[in-house]
């Protein structure tokens, strides 16, 4: 069994498992000998595919789209109106991200992305998905108790803010807008950028503030920050 | 399928465990998961809906123990097999014994293009949506033993119509294998919004509501007010 998922109790005993890690190891690298024999697979666009999507695609390119949303009211409304075709305008376009749609949140309501049938996430905007976005605990209690989801992740909404949640259930993908945080007027997009959370983005979290940027490590349970100097685009 | 893959609303999973500073593989072999499932994807022997459906077809104890790049390499397996692609005993070896089949291989100068344009759903249009925003509609009871995208926790609910978001593939169809000629078919596509008190009881959160996308044969007006 995996250490990953999606039992939840082993979720962190990495050490337990390594004879199974092991075993796929062995069956995976077996299976790439016989493609590659069988001239199904270049073994150079296996190294490319991996390296985009560990090292290039991923949350700095949705925290780009949302700063600059935060700082451009036109680009915001373009945004929300045409996903898809904002996005692309930032050089994000592409598998898994087809059809875009932006979801703000506002004092009154927040959002909340999952995919109860499988793992359906934007690539092209927050990379490919963390293991808990596509574990059994995450799938199941989003849609039914998603306060109980945001108090998992330490995020408390005021009792009053209605919670949307969005089930990705076909090709629509979602990117939730976070709200701009107070205090942060006359920043610029790359300050705003530092602010907006891979979590924020799909509605376990909410931007940092400036006094969580400021300090020298992220608070725990609000998702990494993702830096915003890594090259971008697929 | 009413399978273990469709959780919304079950119970019992526990917390949402989240790991600080995640990376984005945990071992070599994610990596390899993750490249040879998009890659042989690309070979066009297989579409998406029919990727999913083997994923969520795989024995229920073996989906629930199994981490998610492993229930994608369990799949990949499934379909070469289904495909003729490689034989049993061409994967117990893990070496070429048979002749290969001859499909579309992706070059490695054309992975970002392939990436960046991505595969649309769109389809053409073949008549007027049958609902409109605002429209009161009712998830079908349906209980189809193939593929469906239309979550167990939504069926027999009536939920809103929120949005129209054009004409898509439907997954139901698009699993059928050889295709046929209304396999690829589009049916306009909605987003429905429900209230977790329809969806859960009355206990639920009245603050809370969720969404489907869903395809129009998966809905049905609801006259009453």
């Amino acid at each position: 069994m995996s250490t990953h998922e999606p039992t939840p109790a082993h979720h962190h005993e990495h050490d337990h498992d390594h004879s199974h890690l092991g075993e796929m190891d062995v069956r995976v690298r077996a299976l790439q000998t016989l493609l590659v024999q069988k001239g199904y697979i270049d073994p150079a666009a296996l190294d490319r595919i991996i390296e985009l999507y560990e090292k290039e695609v991923g949350p700095h390119n949705g925290a780009q789209v949302v700063a600059r949303a935060w700082d451009d009211p036109a680009y915001r409304e373009w945004l929300l109106r045409d996903g898809t075709g904002a996005i692309a305008d930032m050089g994000y376009s592409g598998r898994q991200g087809e059809h875009m749609v932006v979801v703000p949140n506002t004092p009154d309501e927040h959002n909340l992305v999952v995919c109860t049938l499988c793992s359906c996430y934007p690539w092209p905007v927050l990379g490919l998905p963390p293991v808990w976005y596509k574990s059994a605990p995450y799938r199941s209690k989003a849609v039914i108790d998603p306060r109980g989801v945001l108090a998992d992740f330490g995020v408390s909404l005021p009792a009053h803010q209605r919670i949307r949640v969005w089930d990705s259930t076909a090709e629509v993908r979602y990117l939730v807008l976070p709200e701009r945080p107070a205090g942060t007027d006359g920043w610029s997009r790359e300050q705003l950028a530092e602010l907006v959370t891979r979590d924020s983005m799909i509605g376990t979290g909410v931007a940092l503030t400036p006094q969580q940027v400021s300090a020298a490590s992220p608070t725990r349970n609000i998702g990494p920050a993702v830096s915003t100097s890594q090259p971008g685009g697929v | 399928m009413n399978g273990v893959h469709d959780m919304g609303g079950a119970q019992g999973f526990g917390s949402v465990l989240m790991e600080p500073n995640e990376p984005v593989f945990h071992a070599d072999w994610e990596r390899q998961a993750m490249g040879l499932t998009v890659l042989m994807g690309a070979c066009g022997q297989w579409n998406i809906d029919q990727a999913r459906s083997t994923r969520e077809s795989l024995p229920p104890a073996l989906y629930l123990t199994s981490s998610y790049y492993q229930i994608w390499i369990e799949a990949l397996e499934r379909l070469m097999l289904a495909r003729g692609l490689v034989q049993p005993e061409e994967l117990r070896a893990g070496e070429m014994l048979t002749p290969a089949v001859s499909v579309r291989q992706l070059a490695a100068d054309q992975v970002d293009a392939a990436m960046a344009r991505g595969t649309s759903a769109e389809r053409p249009v073949l008549g007027p949506a049958r609902f409109e925003v605002g429209q009161r509609v009712r998830a079908r009871q349906m209980h189809p033993p193939g593929h469906t995208r239309l979550p167990r926790y939504v069926r027999g609910h009536v939920g809103i119509i929120q949005a129209v978001r054009g004409v898509h593939v439907v997954p139901d169809r698009h699993t059928t294998y050889p295709p046929s000629p209304e396999s690829d078919q589009g049916e306009w596509l909605y987003t429905v919004v429900f209230q977790a008190h329809d969806l859960w009881g009355p206990q639920a959160d009245p603050t809370v509501s969720v969404s489907v996308d869903a395809w129009e044969s998966y809905l049905e007006p609801e006259v009453s007010a």
